[in-house]
């Protein structure tokens, strides 16, 4: 009786959302100003071929196959990055194609990708428990994450620096934070850095980069610390406000994640980067995504296999 | 109302006083407000454009999916709870010791767990593929805890006269449980049975720690990824779902007083507690009854539903 | 064993941290209770109202949002820069304030009605009828429920960890990132957290001890 009430309510609290859906469509919020990727102005990203045949004695791979579809984490929330727009549930962003370049090389086409959005905090358990194939979000490589995870790559250096309201003018490094508030992610790497006594910040935790952008627009913090990458995602959405310092402070090598034991798919993400950073398609795809955000674009360093 | 007793009818200088006293609360509450509100348009929170996010298909589709999502969680968990409650207070009325040990132990175990830490280490543990299910189990296993708890206190309230009638007519242990006591149990404590199911809905909000895409999970990615106005949409979205939550909180409250006047219209079982004023309030009062019973556990003192349950009117 | 040796410091600081977020919302969540629980019971309309708006708002919304309102809203209404501990407490307290007014309200329904009558036939105002005769008579009937409702504030200061509280789920989530196994870590945990709550309904079942009279 109880549930046969319940399970009522509740298709009545659906229907009422189902019939307030039929609003607007396309991206809500502000549209960025001239640049975008994929319009006409500015550099537009490169075709994937999908490769056929493809033949790796990989088991990710192999169970891939099986089930018809390739499932790639990603971040979802980092403009120009990994960004997955919450009214288009488009995915765009320099890890976003880097991901969606792979999975052509394998075979796959971009309607047999599942996207899966992991934080930074799980993405370690993600992969080993091997809910993703692979992993393309921001992944620093290093060695204690080695333990339980596998790298390709790296394919991007990045380096921690400073996110402060436009109008700051007193942080001009990592050496001028001492007593300011920086956030981060907890656990994140430059976080750890920056709450060493050389540097001296006081620190605010959160789950999410864009939690800590927020809280930088309200100034509650003073600045925002992580990859410089990510940094000028934000700073290039929304140029009025915020900006770079443009110091970075540590070294970030960005790495694909994947299975540790698999070994194949390693050393074949690793040809597939190669290669395509040889033939000018990793630059292409720099320029029509973070290059928008003002980074100059520098040459990857070398695929280290292991 | 049980509260007039606490006061006289007011004579001349207390009605003056007393309307003073509510103009100046009322002033004070409406200023609070007031200066809130003026406080957030001034930062921009408040403008048409960080509502008109909500005009938007995909962000109505994505809110839908939120709330689908948190419904399927809360209506496993709601089952399993029920399940696992009648199970483990069944188990720890036993007559077998190691039986009523073992639901004692696993009761208080999970019952002294934070829920978002079993809900983490049974995602990272076993269930890291299915989230959902993870969620669900969690939910479950500490729900179904306080549910047992409650049925206890409730299967304890049965005057002893039905448990005796029911021997001496002959009934073997389990149909005096089936039979007799459970359905009396269940009917003292509904009111408080309903409200912890309003905990679990509420506690399906737990699940962005692992990543499950309940409502909340889903707003907090629309106010994060939607840049309006050079900020992000964080106030309007904190509204909106926070309206949302309120209302299926309260619609399974509703539904919680409908069925306590229902049951009163029938007059067969023991009667339930008295209403308060409105049934969310009796809901309250015996959920504070049932609790009470959950501490008192141990010292074998049975706190029926009577004895917190708003009984004193 | 290792896992709690080799990070006993930070251990140690999650442990700290929960216990005094936990007093700290404990002081706030018992007085906004005490208050609000007065307000629902006054003879005054509106303060009537805004207690019932009060607790049908903050019981009916998940804690995780309220969290949100304190770190995104709060600090825009009054001024940015709160530390993320306050605002914690406050998310905390005010949440819990709503579960211990209900506890209150339904202990003074539990308080025979000769007793309140008693009190306004001597000439006691409102104020004094409750905080004199009713209140400590309800104490008996509240402390059962207020032990569990503040049980349930420790385990909830877990939700503080996602908001820059250091407290010991943030201490698990860390160990689970550099790799342990999560076993340990989580019996380790929840040990920590017995302690607390044990300790809760320990004191709780003292003064119950205490207050019990014979009726």
């Amino acid at each position: 009786m109880k549930f046969r009430k319940t399970a009522a309510l509740a298709v009545a609290v659906l229907a009422l959302t189902a019939t307030a859906c039929g609003g607007k469509e396309g991206s809500a919020g502000d549209k960025p100003g001239g640049v975008q990727p994929g319009a006409s102005d500015v550099p537009a990203l490169p075709k994937y071929v999908v490769a056929t045949d493809v033949k790796l004695d990989s088991p990710t791979f192999t169970t891939a196959k099986e089930r018809g579809k390739l499932v790639i984490g990603s971040k979802a929330d980092q403009p120009y990055l990994g960004f997955e727009d919450q009214s288009t549930k488009k995915r765009s962003g320099f890890d976003v194609e880097i991901a969606k370049m792979i999975a052509a090389e394998l075979g796959f086409t971009e309607s047999q990708i599942e996207w899966k959005t992991v934080d930074s905090a799980t993405r370690e358990t993600a992969i080993s428990k091997g809910q993703v194939d692979y992993y393309v979000g921001t992944y620093t490589i290093n060695d204690k994450r080695k333990a339980q995870v596998g790298f390709a790559g790296p394919y991007y250096k990045a380096g921690a620096d400073l996110l402060v309201r436009k109008d700051d003018t007193a942080i001009t490094g990592p050496k001028a934070v001492k007593g300011k508030k920086v956030c981060s992610i907890k656990g994140s790497t430059p976080l750890q850095e920056i709450k060493k006594p050389e540097y001296g910040a006081q620190t605010t935790e959160l789950g999410k980069y864009s939690d800590c952008v927020q809280q930088l627009l309200t100034k509650q913090v003073d600045a925002v610390t992580t990859d410089d990458a990510i940094l000028k995602g934000y700073a290039a959405q929304n140029p009025e406000k915020l900006k770079v310092v443009g110091q970075p402070f540590t070294e970030e090598p960005y790495g694909v994640g994947l299975s540790k034991a698999d070994k194949p798919l390693r050393d074949k993400v690793n040809d597939v980067l190669e290669a395509k950073i040889k033939d000018g398609t990793y630059k292409k795809i720099y320029d029509a995504t973070l290059g928008l955000s003002g980074s100059e674009y520098t040459d990857p360093p070398a695929v280290e296999r292991y | 109302m049980s509260a007039s007793v606490l006061f006289d009818a007011p004579g001349p200088k207390a009605v003056v006083r007393n309307r003073i006293l509510a103009v100046a609360g009322s002033l004070l509450i409406a200023g609070l407000l007031a200066f809130s509100i003026v406080r957030l348009s001034d930062k921009g929170h408040l403008a048409p454009e960080m509502w008109d996010i909500f005009n938007y298909s995909g962000i109505r589709q994505n809110i839908a999916d939120g709330i689908l999502a948190t419904l399927k969680a809360f209506a496993i968990a709601a089952v399993g709870s029920l399940v696992l409650g009648v199970l483990l207070a069944v188990a720890r009325l036993s007559d077998h010791k190691p039986v009523r040990w073992f639901a004692t132990g696993f009761i208080e175990l999970f019952r002294s767990i934070p829920l978002l830490i079993t809900i983490y280490a049974v995602w990272a543990g076993f269930l890291t593929d299915y989230s959902m299910w993870a969620l669900a189990v969690g939910l479950t296993l500490y729900n179904g805890c306080v549910q047992a708890e409650v049925l206890r206190a409730g299967v304890n309230s049965v005057p002893k006269g039905q448990r005796e009638a029911a021997y001496a007519l002959g009934m073997s242990k389990s149909q005096v449980m089936v039979t007799v006591l459970l359905p009396q149990a269940v009917r003292a404590m509904l009111p408080t049975i309903i409200s912890q199911l309003v905990v679990t809905l509420k506690d399906t909000s737990l699940g962005y720690i692992i990543l499950y895409p309940e409502l909340l999970n889903v707003a907090r990615l629309v106010a994060s990824n939607t840049l309006v106005n050079g900020q992000y949409p964080y106030v309007s979205v904190i509204v909106v779902v926070g309206a949302i939550y309120v209302a299926m909180c309260l619609a399974l409250s509703g539904l919680a007083t409908w069925i306590e006047k229902r049951g009163r219209r029938a007059k067969t079982g023991i009667g339930t507690p008295p209403a308060g004023e409105s049934a969310l309030l009796s809901g309250d009062a015996g959920q504070a009854a049932g609790t009470a019973v959950l501490i008192q556990g141990d010292s074998d003192r049975t706190g029926g539903p009577g004895t917190g349950g708003g009984g004193g009117n | 064993m290792n896992v709690l040796l080799d990070n006993f410091s930070e251990f140690r600081d999650g442990f700290i941290g929960t216990v005094s977020i936990t007093a700290v919302s404990t002081v706030i969540a018992l007085v906004l209770g005490l208050v609000i629980a007065g307000f629902r019971v006054s003879p005054i309309p509106p303060l009537r109202w805004f207690g019932t708006a009060w607790v049908t708002l903050l019981r009916n919304t998940p804690l995780t949002l309220l969290f949100l309102v304190t770190t995104f809203v709060v600090p825009e209404i009054l001024f940015p820069g709160m530390s993320a501990f306050v605002l914690g407490s406050l998310a905390l307290g005010f949440y819990t304030s709503s579960f211990v007014c209900e506890a209150v309200r339904s202990g003074i329904n539990t308080v025979p009605l000769g007793q309140a009558e008693a009190a306004r036939s001597l000439g006691m105002t409102f104020p004094q009828t409750l905080s004199l005769i009713v209140l400590p008579q309800a104490t008996r009937t509240v402390l059962p429920p207020l032990s569990s409702i503040l049980i349930a504030l420790t385990k909830n200061s877990a939700i503080a960890g996602a908001f820059s509280v250091t407290e010991l789920f943030g201490w698990q989530k860390l160990m689970g990132e550099e790799g342990y196994d999560i076993v340990p870590v989580f019996l380790w945990v929840a040990l920590a957290y017995l302690v607390v709550t044990f300790t809760i309904s320990g004191v709780f079942r003292l003064l119950e001890r205490r207050m019990e009279v014979a009726r």
